[in-house]
């Protein structure tokens, strides 16, 4: 059955080089973008472009619908409460350093815990890292088990450390592990702590509610869902965004200005400092929008349909070793290494055949040398890949043993 | 691909004639590249005149990286130390005779950035020793 989604993707249909069609398989880094999403970037641009808020002009009380608009929309695609709690940031790393620099640095004193994991992204570990250095806060980790799941185990005992905060991912970006987040967070609560999850890879792959979740804060990106790069969201409970002091000051973050003190603005504009990526706001709507018509429950169920055909593929591959928890723990993320041939060289000669995979270690160093790898190749997929494109990566990698072997 | 993985390149990856340890040696020097993981240890032996007598990498790393390593080191036996030190990007680019973009040129260079701060005795800051790298 031919994939419904892949015509509305321009760059799909593109060659590589003369005669080798692009098999994207990095969407994890960040997605492609439909038609719907340029075009309405384009169309802000072409017949919209002012700023926004406190314009009485046309053009800006347009930009400034569409802009708000947008996080409406945004808002009740994770379930939020109300759209005061969506902040615009620039992605989900400004959203975690937020959290870190206006939370962290309130709420937190010396010999506090904050709880991590070994699974996390640079992004949830170097903020932390900062604040903890700064402030000599205590982090620790939950372990990465045999299985690449998360030892709950050991993190029923950290929490005995009476942490303020639990902050992880609730995909991996490496390992594909889905982790139990509600189970975390509720774990999390009992223990008095409050919870950030990291829904960059999540958000964009499966339905994912804050409120069923009962979490926190939440941080994502609309880049790997469709959306442009340059802007992501912090979402928050409103009373927590509303303890919290300003990240960036100046313009529309602020109700009054004096020469020597503000009066900060109502959320969520209090942490939007500075005229913000509009364009890219309205086209995160757009994207929104596209996930909504193509549906999450059925995205999900392809990526998983795809997810374990490309295991049953890679696994016939010999020499080749995957890295990441059984299909029903997983999402569509297939880290691997081949025996002799360093990643790096797999990626290259994949990409001769205009299969694009990652290789290194996408941001996971302290994963990475927990597993003792220096880096593992990376296929990942999204609403528009299929079982030719896998069967196309399986190709590939015959040509490097060939070569290598 | 074909220009990328040389013969030589996939040859001296799998069977590098250098690769080895030298215990005791006169220069020892390693470093890394961390976006890609690759580490590579140089050890070389400086006979009375100066020379280069003997010389042997270890590490990990692409094939890019172990055969540049491969390749340079083998055009070092005999050479002075002030000779090592003229070395630069052409010349690693000529022994491997291929085209790099700038991701892999610093898998290319990488020996050639640890062979320098060794000769050189610069611990840490070998990066401007070796331009692209």
């Amino acid at each position: 059955m031919p994939n419904q989604f892949r015509a509305d993707f321009p760059v799909l249909s593109r060659e590589v080089r003369k005669g080798v069609p692009l098999v994207y398989l990095d969407s994890t880094a960040t997605s492609q973008k439909p038609q719907s999403v340029i075009e309405a970037m384009d169309r802000y641009y072409q017949a919209h472009n002012a700023n926004i808020h406190r314009g009485v002009h046309t053009l800006a009380e347009e930009a400034t619908a569409m802009y708000e608009g947008a996080r409406e929309r945004i808002a009740s695609f994770i379930g939020a409460a109300s759209s005061r709690e969506v902040i615009y940031t620039r992605n989900t790393t400004e959203s975690i350093n937020l959290v870190a620099f206006s939370w962290g640095r309130k709420f937190l004193k010396p010999g506090d815990t904050v709880i991590l994991t070994e699974m996390e992204h640079h992004s949830n570990l170097v903020p932390w890292q900062m604040l903890a250095a700064e402030l000599n806060v205590r982090l620790e980790f939950i372990p990465v088990d045999a299985n690449y799941l998360l030892d709950l185990n050991v993190y029923a005992d950290l929490l005995k450390l009476g942490p303020k905060l639990v902050s992880f991912t609730h995909m991996s970006n490496v390992l594909g592990t889905i982790n139990p987040a509600r189970q975390i967070i509720e774990m999390a609560h009992q223990a008095g702590a409050l919870t950030l999850v990291d829904g960059a890879q999540s958000v964009p792959h499966f339905k994912v509610n804050v409120a069923e979740l009962g979490a926190d804060f939440m941080a994502f990106s609309a880049h790997k869902m469709l959306g442009p790069t340059g802007i992501g969201i912090l979402w928050g409970k409103e009373n927590l965004l509303e303890s919290m002091p300003p990240f960036l000051g100046g313009g529309d973050m602020i109700k009054k200005v004096l020469l020597r003190s503000f009066q900060a603005n109502d959320l969520p504009h209090k942490f939007e400092a500075g005229t913000p990526a509009i364009a890219e706001a309205i086209g995160f709507g757009a994207a929104v929008d596209y996930l909504n018509q193509a549906g999450m429950d059925r995205i999900e169920a392809h990526e998983r349909e795809i997810t374990g055909y490309a295991l049953e593929r890679l696994a016939e591959i010999p020499g080749l070793s995957v890295y990441g928890p059984a299909l029903e723990h997983k999402g569509g993320v297939v880290a691997f290494t081949m025996e002799n041939v360093h990643p790096h060289d797999v990626a290259q000669i994949l990409d001769t055949e205009g299969v694009a995979v990652r290789a290194g270690h996408h941001c996971a160093m302290p994963l990475h040398q927990k597993l003792n790898l220096p880096a593992t190749t990376r296929a990942s997929f999204y609403l528009y890949s299929t079982q030719e494109e896998v069967d196309r990566l399986a190709a590939g990698l015959g040509s490097v043993i060939k070569m290598f072997g | 691909m074909d220009d990328l993985y040389r013969e030589v390149i996939i040859e001296r990856y799998k069977n590098p004639v250098y690769k080895g340890e030298l215990d005791p040696c006169d220069i020892r020097f390693e470093d890394e590249n961390p976006l890609c993981g690759d580490h590579i240890r140089i050890d070389l032996r400086v006979d009375g005149q100066g020379n280069v007598s003997e010389a042997a990498f270890s590490g990990h790393g692409c094939a890019i990286s172990q055969a540049s390593a491969d390749l340079l080191l083998e055009s070092i036996q005999g050479k002075s130390l002030d000779e090592v030190k003229q070395l630069n990007k052409e010349d690693v680019l000529d022994l491997i005779g291929i085209e790099l973009g700038p991701v892999r040129l610093k898998c290319a260079l990488l020996s050639l950035k640890v062979l320098k701060a060794g000769v050189y005795g610069v611990g840490g800051s070998s990066e401007s020793l070796v331009e692209g790298a």
